[in-house]
């Protein structure tokens, strides 16, 4: 089992991912440059955080238009799981492989602080792991993180169970208070209608370990361990 | 040849920038605007080409790239 972490230039989680996944849930990890145009040998795909191309234009537009992108098109449409952190969703937006748009928070702050998210299926990779109604401790980090897509696209995401997360409060509540960014419904993270591509804006990387406040988000990465395992990777 | 390009939220999307700059217009005491919609604005230096074909090549350009049309709405002037 080999997992990718592509690193384009302005990604700075890149190493958190890396860290959580090869040193802390224990499994095979490497960076991937964004001029490669191959991810041949990888059976999962987490793109990081940061500020790809200094967010230039809007954020992920430049990323978009990496090789390892059209690499990323191909994998996630073999049905191989890909997540996309903060802004590695944004990214994912931009190419169009998840629905949606990221708007400035609507405090026009940059939110950096832990939050609740109620986990909402089990249906991707990444939350088999974890029942619906589970809330979860992550961090935030960001200036863009309010989800907008049209009603009918709102409306088909949650027929279609393609909301995965939502910010609430402690008890599990989505409440307007608990929204950081003013996201849409309260989205963190969606998938794609075939469940196998997450993006989240919350960084699990980043509360991997007890001793860095929350260990919530190793939740993610065992369950995509667990997920592939099953798949004989 | 020259061309203008405005990209600009579309109706009914939310623009908290346009808002905040709302209210401070306001606190400067500087009455009468009702509303703030804050876009980009970009000068582009083309080959020169039958108009038609440049604004093609922009249509393009501005779909695949310059803006977002989840959010955005653009226009173009060819000079």
């Amino acid at each position: 089992m080999r997992i990718a972490v592509p690193v384009f230039p302005g990604s700075n989680c890149d190493h958190d991912a890396y860290h959580a996944l090869k040193h802390v849930v224990g499994v095979d990890t490497a960076f991937v440059w964004h001029k490669r145009s191959s991810l041949e040998g990888f059976d999962a795909v987490v793109i990081p955080g940061g500020f790809t191309y200094g967010d230039y234009l809007r954020c992920g537009a430049m990323a978009k238009l990496s090789p390892v992108m059209d690499a990323v098109r191909r994998f996630a449409e073999g049905g191989g799981p890909v997540i996309g952190i903060c802004n590695g969703f944004q990214i994912l937006l931009e190419s169009g492989l998840l629905p949606g748009a990221m708007m400035v928070n609507e405090s026009l702050r940059f939110v950096c602080e832990y939050v609740h998210l109620r986990a909402e299926t089990g249906r991707t990779p990444f939350t088999g792991g974890i029942a619906p109604g589970t809330v979860l401790k992550i961090p935030v980090a960001h200036y863009q993180g309010n989800y907008f897509a049209d009603d009918a696209t709102l409306a088909a995401l949650e027929e279609r169970r393609q909301v995965v997360f939502r910010y609430c409060d402690p008890s599990g509540d989505p409440t307007a208070g608990s929204n950081p960014n003013g996201s849409a419904r309260n989205i963190a993270g969606i998938c794609n209608e075939r469940g196998n591509v997450l993006g989240m804006m919350p960084h699990p990387e980043r509360c991997s370990e007890e001793e860095l406040g929350s260990a919530d988000g190793r939740r993610l990465f065992d369950s995509m361990v667990a997920w592939l395992k099953e798949k004989g990777k | 040849m020259k061309a203008k390009i405005y990209v600009t939220l579309k109706k009914g999307v939310l623009d908290p920038q346009g808002r905040a700059i709302l209210s401070s217009l306001s606190h400067l005491g500087i009455a009468g605007v009702e509303d703030v919609r804050v876009g980009k604005y970009m000068e582009v230096r083309l080959k020169d080409a039958a108009p038609d074909d440049a604004r093609r090549l922009l249509d393009d350009a501005c779909r695949r790239l310059l803006a977002n049309t989840v959010i955005e709405e653009y226009r173009i002037e060819i000079e």
